[in-house]
């Protein structure tokens, strides 16, 4: 199937427009938009330009090197491929259950790391869209100047961030890719010192997080024939659940609804996930696309993250984010919301479901345990799947009797959005774009229905030996004169 | 019958047949060094331990110390001298710290920390090495082999196997195991064996153990190298 302005019949005759870098996410994208003489908008790519490879190079790598390499692929959210990856070696190593103190620190480690990703992404990098208008000044449209305008939503940022990179570090040793979970447990527990320390500022961060709850949806709403259309487009969506359908970031099993709603499959055991999942390659990007095998390529492509997450759970265990759901489901009128810019609000009501569970494990004595490690029966092959900041992420790995790795697959949250965030950026081509003169202004609306997605580029592309390449030789007059392809 | 010598104006106190570096160890002075091991006989081929004695270059490991020496370590000139070396070692092998169980128990990452090095500096040659994973409970990750032939000399002067052997000249010097097969799996190498316990660097490791020991509680996360008693890798 060929999607709506995804190539242009005569690329030849027609202009260029880049914008590259794609700025505020994190990695390196361009997005190229091909406009003929009267600015008609013919062909929308977000490229992803960089090549990681990690899929390639652990193989032959002994296991338990594993989940403290991996998480190189990224400096915001190692945790995600750090826990992943542990978790798919929990299976090889033959842990079954975890002791209570190793989960523990585990989750304590991951809703750290949402609620410093999320009020991230939330403050630093949209908050200046958000607040200031996608085509504001472009020179005050920064941090920066979210810093002179509005003082204490910066410094609140700036805070709630630092708050759960300090989560991170006493579970994972440090801020940055820490060494926290091996296979079958972790290497330590909490001290009572480091559960103190947390302790005096959690309650100010919960109230934090609702605040800013508050403020995405009083921005939402104001305007709701922004937000609610911006970039618009409809698609399945997937996250996993925890137990009786609630949210869940660090276990599950795999739903997954369609445009309606309606269940495509649930309570799916992502060992299986190679079942209901395939992914496709294109020649000219380095990221896959993913989709749902029971419904193709072209109708099975699906959107992940805290917009999936928070209208795929039945509920949410923590009281806050519970009300704020159903706040925000209520808004939606009974029917999934497809908004892009929605996703803002349910990561804001994400940060905060991490901000409350984070203080119900600060008062468990689990954390405090010595029982760090388990292990069972060694097993050759082994799946682990997290929900990451951006979204589901599935680490999968094979390793052989002598214990080293042989086959890695790695899908990262951002590569199951490909689909979406193309169909989102150029929803707002033809919408913003079509037929005007190219602005830095206008262009900005590309760059912010991208963001809405938090995109890492930099996990996304390991599709090394995979790709279909086309090299095509084109003469001055557009003609081509050679062309060579590997499928 | 006990003498003295000055080493960067201290005076250090040692003993007939003792070397420069036996006796700065002994008196609690550090001198940077990889291929020297307090249980062996000295190697001197990493020429990190190198000092100026009364202005002339040598190895402190194999120097023996004599009455009045006049000898400098802790100088901008020779900590340069060795901060290259360390580099040379850095970029011949493939040493990714990060992922690297060995990492805060390595004596190479130490002693690169100790002398300041900021980079690799030299341009990595990125060698292409095996892993050797045949043995049951050891790994041999050749990678970051720095040729210090500890295990050689381990294996075949304490534990009587000759398991391991450097071969080859010059630049193409590489660590082999003395089997038809070049395999660990056909020695009889065991974990219990000296030869699997003195591994300056990640090259030796006990299989299936990774990261169980936190950042900030390894051997030199405690402590700069030139503090610790012990100056032989962590474990």
């Amino acid at each position: 199937m060929t999607y709506q302005l995804e190539t242009a019949q005569h690329p030849e005759t027609l202009r260029r427009v880049a914008i590259d870098p794609v700025s505020r996410v994190e990695g390196h994208g361009k997005v190229t938009i091909l406009l003929d003489d009267q600015n008609k908008v013919h062909q929308v790519r977000l490229h992803i330009v960089e090549f990681r490879g990690f899929e390639k190079f652990i193989q032959g790598r002994p296991y338990w090197e594993v989940p403290v390499m991996v998480q190189r692929l990224c400096g915001i959210c190692p945790v995600s491929h750090h826990l992943a990856a542990s978790k798919a070696l929990d299976v090889i190593v033959g842990a079954k259950k975890l002791t209570a103190t190793a989960e523990k620190m585990r989750r304590l480690m991951h809703y750290g790391q949402m609620l410093q990703s999320h009020a991230l992404h939330f403050f630093h990098l949209c908050s200046p869209d958000l607040l200031f208008g996608f085509d504001s000044d472009v020179t005050k449209r920064n941090i920066v100047g979210v810093a002179m305008a509005h003082p204490e939503t910066a410094k609140r940022g700036v805070l709630l961030r630092k708050f759960g990179q300090e989560v991170i570090r006493v579970t994972a040793g440090k801020r940055v890719h820490g060494t926290g979970a091996i296979p079958g447990g972790v290497n330590k527990a909490l001290t009572v010192a480091e559960r103190d320390e947390l302790l005096k500022d959690i309650y100010h961060i919960v109230q934090w997080s609702r605040d800013a709850v508050h403020l995405i949806q009083k921005v939402h709403t104001q305007d709701p024939g922004l937000y609610n259309s911006f970039g618009i487009f409809r698609s399945n969506f997937m996250s996993i659940v925890g137990n009786n359908g609630d949210l869940d970031f660090y276990h599950g099993t795999l739903r997954a609804r369609d445009d309606n709603g309606k269940i495509i499959f649930d309570h799916v055991d992502y060992q299986q996930y190679n079942q209901y999942i395939e992914e496709e390659v294109r020649p000219w990007s380095y990221m896959k696309f993913p989709f749902f095998k029971s419904l193709g390529k072209d109708h099975g492509w699906y959107k992940v993250g805290p917009l999936a997450r928070v209208q795929n759970c039945n509920q949410i265990s923590t009281p806050f984010a519970e009300h704020e759901r159903k706040e925000f489901v209520d808004y939606a009128g009974g029917s999934p919301m497809h908004a892009p810019l929605a996703y803002h609000w349910t990561r804001m009501i994400e940060m905060l479901h991490a901000a409350e569970v984070i203080k119900e494990l600060l008062h468990d004595d689990d954390l405090l345990g010595s029982d760090l490690v388990v292990e069972g029966e060694r097993q050759m092959e082994g799946v682990g799947v997290i929900e990451a900041p951006r979204g589901t992420l599935f680490h999968h790995y094979q390793v052989d009797e002598n214990d080293l790795i042989t086959m890695a697959n790695l899908i990262v949250s951002t590569t199951n959005n490909n689909q979406a965030m193309n169909e989102a950026i150029r929803h707002v081509a033809r919408r913003y774009l079509h037929g005007h003169e190219v602005t830095e202004g206008l262009l900005n609306h590309i760059e912010v229905a991208i963001r809405a997605f938090d995109p890492c580029l930099s996990c996304a592309t390991h599709a090394l030996g995979k790709m279909p390449l086309e090299v095509e030789l084109v003469d001055p007059e557009g003609r081509i004169v050679h062309s060579l392809s590997r499928s | 019958m006990s003498h003295t010598f000055t080493l960067d104006g201290k005076v250090i106190p040692f003993v007939d047949g003792q070397t420069i570096i036996q006796a700065a160890s002994a008196a609690g002075v550090f001198i940077p060094h990889l291929c020297y091991h307090p249980e062996f006989k000295p190697h001197g081929s990493c020429k990190l331990c190198t000092v100026k004695v009364n202005g002339r270059h040598t190895a402190s490991c194999t120097m023996r110390a004599a009455p009045g020496m006049v000898v400098e370590s802790e100088t901008e000139e020779i900590n340069a001298e060795r901060r290259a070396l360390t580099q040379m070692l850095f970029v011949e092998g493939n040493h990714f710290c990060p992922s690297c169980e060995k990492s805060g128990n390595c004596q190479l990452q130490a002693t690169a920390y100790h002398l300041g090095m900021m980079s690799p500096h030299y341009d990595h040659f990125f060698p292409n090495r095996a892993v050797d994973a045949s043995h049951p409970e050891v790994l041999l990750d050749f990678n970051r082999c720095i040729l210090c032939s500890l295990c050689v000399r381990a294996s075949r002067d304490v534990d009587g196997k000759n398991v391991f052997g450097l071969s080859g000249r010059g630049i193409k010097t590489h660590l082999i195991v003395n089997a038809k097969s070049g395999q660990l799996a056909d020695t009889d190498f065991t974990l219990d064996d000296k030869a699997a316990q003195v591994c300056p660097v990640g090259v030796i490791l006990k299989k299936r153990r990774g990261f169980a020991v936190p950042i900030g509680e390894r051997k030199f996360d405690k402590a700069p190298i030139s503090e610790t008693a012990d100056t032989t890798e962590g474990r």
